[in-house]
């Protein structure tokens, strides 16, 4: 009897530190999820002249990608982005944060080009609107220009299959009904 | 010796170096901005505030703070510009909320808890110690003289 509290002590503080081990510190909630998603208007990557902006994502459930040559992990995730662009599921957008267009372009014909369209955010301001912490992040956004998910960090197989393809294909329905 | 203090004040200068200066013109807006920085949170590394990290994104917030201080706007309109982005997560004071609750609350909740087992567990020994029971006339005269024999 004298050994229950402490063992429910040790029982409460297990499961919290259990709880605290599987939490990810790098994974910061956005708060801009369910709201519209901020405007822009940059260059696009491939030609200065052209722009992109928010009105290019309307009317389509699609990915934001951001990414940049001097990233790693984005180098890591480019060869499953390329697998998806090739299945044509989801148009996938890119944003090159911080980079620069040559270094960006080569890293594009060198390693392949999964996107519709780049656009190219120089001076990271665009990044800093849609809360970007560190690249890559992916968005998810939907028929009506609304971020419905973001995934911090270079896409996994496991992240793709479980959440991000379920989503979409939701989202795609959701429209196709309306 | 000396030649310690020596490094150990240059590498505090280098280490200084590491952020910018910024200079405002109007004294309180400086003070404003500097309180502001010390205050939020660098997402990159996360227990770095903004006034002390080197990474980039930090000097792109650390700008953007410094562009709406000096354009008149108040602190209040700074914080809020880095929440609609990054989230009550770049507040190292942050609001109460339901979801921030057991941040604010928790503490109280553990003090409270604690009080009451301290309590608990005073009274308890203190009622046994008022049940002992005590020596008889008898036993109290031989602990006595036991006393006497050691004492000699």
């Amino acid at each position: 009897m004298r050994f229950v509290i402490p063992l429910i002590i040790f029982l409460t503080m297990v499961i919290f530190l259990g709880i605290g081990l599987k939490l990810d510190p790098r994974e910061v909630p956005s708060p801009l999820i369910g709201k519209p998603a901020p405007a822009f208007e940059l260059p696009q990557l491939a030609d200065a002249g052209k722009r992109f902006g928010k009105d290019n994502l309307k009317g389509q459930v699609s990915l934001l990608n951001v990414w940049a040559s001097w990233c790693v992990s984005c180098r890591q995730e480019h060869p499953l982005l390329v697998e998806l662009a090739q299945k044509n599921i989801v148009p996938i957008y890119g944003l090159d944060y911080k980079d620069s267009r040559e270094d960006g372009m080569a890293w594009l014909s060198r390693l392949g080009n999964p996107y519709v369209l780049s656009a190219f955010d120089a001076d990271g301001k665009v990044g800093i609107d849609w809360g970007v912490y560190g690249v890559p992040e992916t968005f998810v956004i939907d028929q009506q220009g609304v971020i419905r998910h973001k995934h911090t960090g270079p896409i996994t197989e496991e992240a793709w299959q479980k959440t991000l393809l379920p989503l979409i294909l939701k989202l795609q329905k959701e429209g196709s009904a309306a | 010796m000396k030649q310690g203090l020596l490094v150990l004040g240059l590498a505090l200068a280098l280490n200084a170096q590491a952020v910018e200066i910024r200079q405002f013109e109007d004294p309180a807006k400086q003070q404003i901005y500097e309180n502001l920085v010390k205050e939020l949170r660098c997402l990159v590394c996360q227990n770095q505030s903004l006034a002390d990290s080197d990474a980039d994104l930090a000097k792109d917030l650390r700008t953007e703070v410094y562009n709406i201080i000096q354009s008149g706007k108040s602190e209040q309109e700074a914080i809020q510009f880095l929440v609609d982005r990054y989230g009550d997560f770049v507040l190292y004071n942050p609001p109460l909320k339901t979801t921030t609750s057991l941040l604010w609350l928790g503490p109280f909740a553990l003090l409270l808890g604690g009080g009451a087992f301290l309590w608990r567990h005073a009274k308890r020994r203190s009622a046994a110690r008022e049940t002992e029971p005590s020596l008889t006339d008898d036993e109290r005269h031989r602990l006595q003289e036991l006393k006497k024999k050691i004492e000699g």
